[in-house]
């Protein structure tokens, strides 16, 4: 697929969503030079060399930004790596990704976070933004070199999807940041309480003889989180959260005003941990897939707006270490592909969200949270855009992901909507490919 | 097709079953069919004593990623005495140790001809994942904390030799609960069949959430006695993590052990059974692990019968379902 360098599109016959702006209607976009010049341009500000891009019958909104994938490279290129990776991402309808710092070596020093830089420059997917790790080599103990980290680009710190066990790290390192203006992400977990559980600990954990993971290891690791926050009066973001515990105490706490916010990834939005039933793998996945009231909960924090955002909690791993017994098994999954088609499925066709409100906790919030451009189609904005058809009714198959993962909780399921084109700095990066296409 | 050469032992029409994974998910009706087979199997042979040819011919293979004497040994006994051949695969120095997947080891055994794969793993799910992933019959000698089928089979085999029906029947599973997999066999077993089932021990081994499922739990082993058709006493496991569950050992004996003072205050039929290994002096005295109550080395030869059984039924139903795909629709 080449690349046009002709960066000037007009994008046509669309409905265009985008909650920045509090529009959803239909209207044109004019793209020029790479950042979007217009909503409803006048003919003559269209130039005569414009690529024209049919949006009929399709949704046209600001790229997804993801909050936290992981994409393995250096050091487990088997999982993942960073061209696939973004790839992925676009395939997703994502133009933005932040990425995990949890690489071999993991991202602690300026030259980690440019060797990524340099290799999503090349790769030319989606953009990638790196997370550097909070504490020195992830172990919990000492802050990592954060403003130097800051100035080599860094976007965010966090040791996700390791948990921060060191409470007093956490705090000082809020204190800290606070000079950056950059947000630390924590996925709130404490790990005496996780202790080997591999699912949800509940009556289906019970009956299956697998260790759980209880509730209490996530609110208490929240409970903590938030009140740091408070005390520190720094920029944290929670999540991925997963239990009614998580959202209660978030909403309490924002409810007083204090500046966190919260996470939720898709699977947590639709499966339960009844899955586990199979004993397959793939719905080895953390957060763990919770009890149904768990579920419900979730849906109603993300369509009430207590969780700002849904990220896709891409945490790929090799098929080899997926079909090893569940036990030995890692946790993890694909997610990129599926998580704008899960959210419609489950949270716009269920009437919990709007498609506003959908593009917001997809796109507009989480770029919000990690303070990087995007998540907005207003003049001025670079062009990062996707084009969703809804009516793709899909099934999700792991052997067509462009992710090197396989592995999918949702593999095997029906969902709606899919992105048909996604679009960085006005280049059409990613197309469906039109064997993959099943219009209603 | 017929499988018997034993002209009194006809292949039930209502069993289909290649693998068997659990009682989970076994009808009541099916249960009982692998226990009359059992029955039938343990007279032909003598109480699993001889040997008859009803599987000659036939390989089985053990495939024990956990350490194991007697079910192994039982497992093997129960193929030799329907005139199958056995053989041995363990992880400890084996191609598993080399870094082998424990699906590929399988696959690898398959090749060699096997017509079951008995499988021990401490993890959950993994026989599930093997008979999803193999053409020859899979049997589950013990997935992890998840079920141990033939286990609560021989169990139940053992009450209903000596109260004829299981239903109305109370019986308590006593001690770690949370992991054992006898005590989850049992569980599904006794209550499809209409038992009424008691589970007692220490609430950090006995979850309240087994009330939630319907489940009788209680706390105090002497409140439970005087109702108790049978009792079955786990083994307490003392590896460190389990330790830190309950304080110690000695603890343990005070609250749970079935020693004399407790057989008085029991009923007068009271059938005491273990899946054993026993702890003498832990879950059971030797007074009562060698007096009249005991049935605990029944339970043994039972678990040839049922093992027998289960070997014939899946074998059976492997033939029945290859037959039928390969006939004609005009058959």
């Amino acid at each position: 697929m080449n690349e046009t360098a002709n960066k000037d599109l007009l994008i046509e016959n669309g409905r265009l969503v985008d909650p920045s702006q509090d529009l959803d209607r239909s209207a044109r976009l004019l793209v020029i030079d790479g950042c979007v010049a217009a909503i409803d341009p006048a003919d003559a500000d269209i130039p005569t060399a414009c690529d024209r891009l049919d949006a009929s019958g399709k949704i046209v909104a600001p790229g997804l930004v993801d909050l936290g994938a992981e994409l393995r490279e250096p050091g487990n290129e088997e999982d993942e790596t960073i061209e696939s990776g973004s790839h992925a991402a676009l395939a997703g309808g994502y133009t933005s990704v932040l990425c995990c710092s949890s690489t071999r070596p993991c991202i602690d020093s300026p030259g980690g976070v440019e060797f990524v830089r340099q290799k999503a420059t090349k790769a030319r997917g989606a953009r990638i933004h790196v997370i550097g790790c909070l504490s020195k080599g992830r172990e919990g103990e000492q802050m990592a070199e954060l403003g130097l980290l800051a100035d080599a680009g860094a976007v965010a710190f966090s040791d996700a999807p390791k948990s921060m066990p060191n409470d007093a790290l956490l705090k000082r390192a809020l204190e800290y940041c606070r000079m950056f203006d950059l947000p630390i992400i924590d996925r709130p977990e404490v790990p005496e309480l996780a202790e080997n559980g591999m699912m949800h600990d509940g009556r289906i954990s019970l009956v299956l003889g697998l260790k759980g993971l209880p509730t209490e290891a996530e609110d208490l690791a929240v409970a903590r989180d938030v009140r740091l926050a408070e005390a520190t009066s720094g920029r944290l973001h929670v999540g991925p959260v997963s239990t009614m515990g998580a959202v209660d105490m978030i909403r309490r706490v924002k409810s007083r005003g204090i500046d966190v916010t919260a996470s939720v990834c898709p699977h947590n939005l639709c499966l339960s941990d009844v899955e586990l039933r199979s004993f397959d793998s793939k719905y080895k996945v953390h957060p763990p897939l919770r009890s149904e009231k768990h579920v419900e909960t979730l849906q109603k924090a993300v369509a009430d707006g207590t969780i700002d955002a849904i990220q896709s909690g891409h945490m790929p791993r090799s098929r080899e270490k997926k079909m090893d017994d569940l036990d030995l098994s890692p946790f993890g999954g694909a997610a990129l592909e599926t998580t704008l088609a899960t959210t419609i499925t489950y949270m716009i066709d269920k009437q919990l969200l709007d498609w506003s409100a959908a593009v917001d906790r997809l796109s507009t919030a989480p770029a919000k949270i990690a303070g990087i451009a995007g998540g907005s189609l207003r003049p001025g904005s670079a062009a990062d855009i996707v084009i969703i058809d809804p009516n793709q009714n899909w099934t999700v198959n792991g052997m067509q992901f462009r992710s090197h993962c396989i592995s999918s909780p949702l593999d095997g399921h029906s969902l709606r909507g899919r992105a048909t084109h996604t679009i960085v700095g006005g280049e059409i990066r990613y197309r469906l490919r039109p064997e993959l296409q099943h219009i209603a | 097709m017929s499988n018997a050469v034993q002209p009194d032992l006809t292949f039930p029409k209502n069993w289909h079953r290649r693998h068997l994974l659990d009682l989970e998910s076994l009808s009541a009706e099916e249960i009982s069919t692998i226990l009359d087979v059992a029955q039938q199997l343990k007279e032909m042979t003598q109480g699993c004593r001889n040997k008859i040819s009803l599987l000659a011919g036939k390989t089985c293979a053990n495939l024990f990623f956990e350490n194991s004497t007697r079910t192994r040994n039982s497992f093997s006994l129960a193929a030799k005495r329907l005139g199958a051949d056995t053989v041995e695969f363990s992880s400890a120095g084996s191609s598993v140790a080399k870094g082998e997947t424990f699906i590929d080891t399988a696959k690898t055994i398959e090749a060699m001809g096997v017509e079951w794969v008995v499988t021990r793993h401490g993890t959950p799910g993994t026989p599930h994942l093997l008979s999803r992933e193999l053409d020859c019959c899979v049997l589950n000698a013990g997935d992890g904390p998840h079920g141990h089928p033939t286990q609560g089979l021989l169990d139940i085999l053992t009450i209903r030799q000596h109260r004829g029906d299981i239903k109305g029947l109370t019986v308590a599973l006593v001690g770690d609960i949370a992991h054992s997999r006898t005590a989850r066999s049992n569980i599904w077993g006794l209550s499809k069949l209409g038992a009424h089932v008691i589970i007692c021990g220490p609430p950090t081994l006995v979850s309240p959430r087994w009330t939630e499922l319907g489940f009788e739990v209680a706390h105090h082993l002497d409140d439970i006695l005087p109702r108790c058709d049978v009792l079955n006493l786990l083994r307490i496991q003392f590896e460190r993590q389990r330790a830190r569950l309950f304080p110690s050992v000695h603890e343990y004996a005070a609250l749970y052990a079935m020693n004399g003072a407790r057989m008085r205050k029991s009923k007068d039929d009271i059938l005491i059974m273990a899946p054993g290994p026993i702890n003498r002096g832990v879950e059971i005295t030797p007074e009562v692990a060698d007096g009249p109550h005991s049935v605990i080395l029944e339970q043994v030869n039972n678990g040839i019968a049922v093992r027998m059984a289960a070997l014939w039924l899946l074998s059976g139903a492997n033939e029945r379902a290859k037959a039928n795909a390969k006939s004609s629709p005009a058959d």
